[in-house]
């Protein structure tokens, strides 16, 4: 191998494998969804491993039903749900990470939402999306609604501020020499 | 001899022959938190054993040890926890920053991060190194050792602080 190409980036070794498959997916994503997609950025397009769906939140909970149950899509696995700040309106890009183990090939959903507004909460579809949706929160402060339980997951709950946000400073330390006050209702 | 049980002289004596004690003798309660932990794994097995120093009983409870080495990053979060462990060990006790990340937050000068432990709790040894090599924690073992034996621990200095104001 020649050290000084470029190494081809675009989706790599996943796009020989699975671009057929996620053409024919978007296809079918946009006969059923098509209004509430707001853009799609695919390999080899665009700079990305995965194709990236840009949905409208209304209806995100109910694309990754559809993603998950729908024969041919199968993305059984919420991989993770993390966020961006982008510093523009909309603030905030909500990620959703999937995999389905059939296939054995990963898709990216992405909900933009601005300060304030909350996003559906996808607990229903997988228990699993219940921490990682708290950490958002408290990573962020993007709020979701019908979280069964939504608390600070990593940060003492005395925390001000989100830190991942862009505006957050880096060393915006808080330091608590005792320990984090029990909250009596979860000893119930 | 006192009516208080002071020996006059001989209690400097004495104390001398108590921390020669202690220093051969020191009971290490392991705080080791991330990749610097590994590196005193090592030097508490056969390799490097420190028992050779008289510091090789591991003890997991604060209430069983006198030197407590914190060896990797403290977390904010984590920073309660050090103290509460450091409070409940009876004095006098030692402590030992072992890293980078435990002496000044290491690369981690970020919000999350404390740096250094010494903002929290007295430290008496410091170990540079990211991660230090085992002979760095023997040496800082010694150099321990030479501070117990002449008394000038942080805590050692304060309970004679605090005798000499009683006498
Ligand atoms: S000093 Fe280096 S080796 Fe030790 S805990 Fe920090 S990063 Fe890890």
């Amino acid at each position: 191998m020649d050290v000084r190409q470029p190494i081809a980036t675009n989706g790599g070794d996943w796009l020989t494998k699975f671009g057929e498959l996620w053409k024919k997916q978007l296809t079918q994503i946009n006969e059923s969804f098509g209004s509430s997609v707001q853009e799609v950025r695919m390999p080899p397009e665009y700079p990305t491993d995965v194709p990236i769906i840009y949905v409208q939140k209304e209806s995100i909970i109910d694309v990754l039903k559809f993603l998950k149950e729908q024969p041919g899509f199968e993305y059984g696995f919420l991989a993770d749900i993390t966020a961006t700040d982008e510093e523009i309106d909309p603030r905030f890009e909500v990620v959703y990470n999937l995999f389905s183990h059939q296939h054995k090939c990963r898709i990216r959903l992405k909900v933009r939402v601005s300060e304030g507004e909350e996003v559906p909460t996808a607990t229903s579809i997988w228990l699993g999306a219940n921490w990682a949706e708290r950490e958002v929160f408290d990573m962020y402060g993007v709020k979701f609604k019908g979280h069964p339980d939504l608390r600070r997951i990593l940060m003492d709950s005395r925390w001000v501020g989100h830190p991942l946000r862009k505006d957050y400073p880096l060393r915006g330390y808080q330091l608590f020499t005792d320990s984090e006050p029990v909250d009596p209702t979860l000893l119930e | 001899m006192g009516k208080d049980g002071s020996l006059g002289y001989l209690t400097t004596r004495l104390d001398d022959f108590v921390n020669w004690g202690r220093k051969n003798a020191l009971w290490p309660l392991p705080f080791g938190t991330s990749c610097c932990g590994i590196e005193m794994m090592a030097s508490l097995c056969s390799d490097y054993d420190m028992s050779r120093f008289g510091a090789e009983v591991v003890r997991f409870s604060p209430r069983q040890s006198d030197l407590l080495i914190v060896a990797g990053i403290i977390n904010l979060k984590m920073a309660p926890v050090l103290k509460v462990v450091y409070d409940q060990m009876r004095d006098p006790k030692f402590v030992m920053s072992f890293g980078a990340c435990a002496s000044s937050g290491g690369i981690f000068n970020v919000y999350s991060v404390l740096q250094g432990i010494d903002t929290l709790i007295p430290v008496d040894v410091y170990v540079p190194g990211c991660p230090p090599a085992p002979e760095g924690l023997i040496h800082a073992l010694m150099r321990l050792q030479d501070l117990v034996a002449k008394g000038e621990t942080h805590s050692q200095k304060k309970l004679a602080a605090f005798k000499q104001k009683d006498a």
